[in-house]
């Protein structure tokens, strides 16, 4: 897919990097290949958003971890000075992992729209 | 060190197992689902520049907060007490927010995929490739830093043999680098940060309430060790003995200015999160975004430290039976139940193959594009370039299980990182800041600059430190030294070799020099950046202001 040349630059930029070119307006030769390649790359449409995976996890570890506070031998209780450290860590991961699943309901990650479409190779 | 593994064995059970084991069936999860969206080599190494802000920034502290990070900075603060403060307020943020205000612009805005590819274009070759096998052999040495503290750790845990952990840690983030590229280590970022942060919490919680509150552990220490021991200036005069070996001056210099400058403008596993960020705006806010935790990070790191000292006051002494890279172990022993112990050894495990990704993922980069694509096999179909990223992974984890095994002779991990970052990065800073402000200063002068600067960085550490030509108090404090004689012997090769060699025409540094422009550079802002908790003056100046003001409870 890279082996098409530079397509529709018309920059008049050929060779050597940044020869002659008007600084301004011109990108030079990598430049213009990395342009290329992020209207080819596919994590922008395709990867998934990180806050479901956040939200999962944390739900889960929260209710696991919640519990194990509500099932705390006193000799749990005792190693950690008397706090039911299960407990609370337990139900503030929960919330954790509750406020990125409803980020992630209230604001969707946008897919970007495709800038030139004609140009991107379908698989 | 085996003797040790058995006082640190963890009292964990099928619960703690069970909470680990969801997350590395969690991580590599990741991997996998990451996979379908690496098509190009530019997915593979940078996330196709297309992260947002907030994925990036945490990403960018998580790197950082490795095996070193924790692990080390714990140990340094049962060594030297409150000075520890200093790796973060003055040694971290200020570079942080340079990076994001000042650098970002040339790093982002011109599109090159890595830090030495910049010398390439500023410079030319020689200094470029001189740059690129620093960084490649530094990064596999650092990763194995990170697998050894891992290994470690499993010990102390599992009571596994240490070449075994080594082994088996690797393979799981080759596995996961491997399928998903840069994305998938990034992701896996994010997600550690808050599963470390879930751990070390309740651990400093309940550490604070055992050795009597805030106030109880100042009393404590202070009466054991001097008041200077819970000061950030304490001591620090020029002359004066401290335990951290070091003055006002090489901290501000040294540590402050040089190290920390050195470190975080120019390290590609820093640097790397941010140019995965999918417009300039996002890539500003990458590093300061990651500010903002980074200033509290010593709450729950260096805090523990002194807990540990405490708790254990023979710890890092002959005979305790404890080194001080044991501080937060001890802490998970004596201090928490199964259920959030579980939690704690997964943060610990999390961050550990979270550390050796960053520099892996970084190093697959700059091997890929900036030594095989650059030199070896030029003008290869993406394709190649992609295949030859999943290869070098492979190579470079497996190297990297090599060094864990030199890492192994140090106590202190953290002198040893420091000790490298001062022979690669300092040297390295030196030309970039040279480079990017002054348009004068020629490629020969890049190449020498930086040659010269970690010849300079290796003779002051090897030959006038450890030979006591002459006398530094400890490591650190020759570390300082050694950074500052690095930067100055650097600084002034390029000077006197730019002076004498021809610069390179000013149409080829676009973009590249401060003071001159790029096409990326005038790429168009996205809907709702102009909010004012978007703004990266608002935010960089913000965390300057909020780091100076956590230093004044240290230095009344």
């Amino acid at each position: 897919m890279s082996e098409n040349q530079a397509p529709g630059s018309g920059s008049g930029d050929g060779g050597h990097p940044a020869s002659g070119a008007t600084p301004e307006t011109a990108e030079t030769e990598y430049q213009q290949e990395v342009t290329e390649l992020e209207a080819q790359s596919a994590t922008a449409a395709r990867l998934f958003d990180v806050r479901r995976i956040i939200g999962g996890l944390f739900v889960i570890y929260g209710v696991i971890v919640t519990i194990a506070g509500f099932t705390a031998s006193d000799a749990d209780l005792e190693k950690a000075e008397d706090i039911n450290i299960n407990l609370w860590t337990g139900l503030a991961m929960l919330a954790l992992g509750l406020f990125f699943l409803i980020w992630q309901q209230l604001r969707p990650a946008v897919p970007p729209v495709p800038a030139t479409e004609e140009q991107l190779p379908r698989e | 060190m085996t003797y040790l593994a058995d006082g640190l064995r963890l009292p964990t059970n099928g619960l703690d197992y069970t909470i680990l084991g969801i997350y590395f069936a969690v991580v590599l999860g990741v991997g996998f689902a990451a996979r379908r969206s690496v098509k190009t080599s530019l997915d593979f190494f940078l996330s196709g520049r297309s992260l947002p802000a907030w994925v990036t920034g945490l990403a960018f502290v998580s790197a950082n907060l490795g095996a070193t990070e924790i692990l080390g900075m714990a140990a340094n603060g049962v060594q030297y007490g409150a000075y520890t403060v200093h790796w973060y307020w003055i040694g971290a943020i200020p570079a942080m927010v340079f990076l994001g205000l000042v650098m970002m612009p040339f790093y982002y805005g011109s599109k090159v995929r890595s830090v030495p590819e910049f010398l390439l274009h500023r410079f030319g070759p020689s200094s470029h490739l001189l740059s690129s096998i620093i960084f490649a052999v530094s990064s596999v040495l650092i990763a194995g830093v990170n697998l050894y503290a891992m290994a470690i750790v499993i010990e102390a845990l599992l009571g596994w043999p240490q070449w075994v952990a080594i082994v088996v840690a690797g393979l799981f983030v080759l596995a996961y680098i491997t399928i998903g590229g840069l994305s998938s280590a990034i992701y896996n970022e994010v997600l550690q940060f808050f599963v470390i942060l879930a751990a070390l919490i309740p651990l400093t919680i309940v550490g604070l309430k055992r050795v009597g509150g805030w106030g109880g552990m100042t009393d404590k220490i202070t009466s054991q060790h001097g008041d200077n021991f819970m000061s950030a200036w304490g001591g620090t005069g020029i002359g004066e003995a401290n335990p951290l070996g070091a003055n006002w001056l090489t901290i501000v210099l040294g540590l402050g200015f040089v190290m920390s400058f050195g470190y975080w403008t120019t390290n590609f596993a820093e640097v790397q999160r941010a140019l995965s960020a999918k417009n300039l705006s996002a890539a500003k806010r990458t590093p300061l975004i990651a500010a903002f935790p980074k200033i509290f990070i010593p709450m729950v790191v260096v805090v523990p430290g002194l807990i540990a000292l405490v708790m254990e006051p023979t710890i890092g002494k002959a005979g305790s039976g404890l080194d001080y890279n044991d501080a937060i172990p001890v802490l998970m022993r004596d201090l928490l139940p199964n259920g959030v112990l579980g939690i704690a050894v997964t943060g610990l495990l999390a961050a550990f193959m979270a550390g050796m990704a960053a520099n892996v993922s970084s190093f697959n980069t700059v091997f890929t594009n900036d030594i095989w694509a650059a030199y070896i096999k030029k003008g290869q179909e993406d394709r190649h370039y992609l295949l030859t990223g999943r290869v070098v992974t492979a190579v470079g984890v497996l190297i990297g299980m090599g060094t864990a095994f030199i890492a192994s002779s140090f106590s202190n991990i953290m002198n040893y990182l420091q000790t490298l970052f001062s022979f690669f990065n300092v040297p390295l800073f030196v030309v970039f800041i040279i480079g990017m402000f002054w348009k004068r200063t020629t490629a020969a002068a890049g190449f020498w600059g930086l040659l010269s600067g970690t010849v300079a960085a290796m003779l002051n550490y090897f030959w006038l430190y450890k030979q006591n030509v002459v006398s530094i108090p400890s490591d650190q404090g020759a570390n300082f030294v050694s950074s500052i004689v690095a930067f100055v012997v650097g600084a002034v090769v390029m000077v006197v070799v730019s002076m004498v060699t021809r610069p390179k025409p000013a149409a080829e540094l676009a973009g590249l020099v401060y003071g001159t422009k790029s096409p990326g550079m005038e790429e168009a802002p996205e809907a709702g950046d102009e909010a004012w908790y978007r703004k990266p003056a608002l935010l960089g100046w913000g965390a300057l202001i909020l780091a100076a003001v956590c230093y004044i409870p240290f230095s009344l």
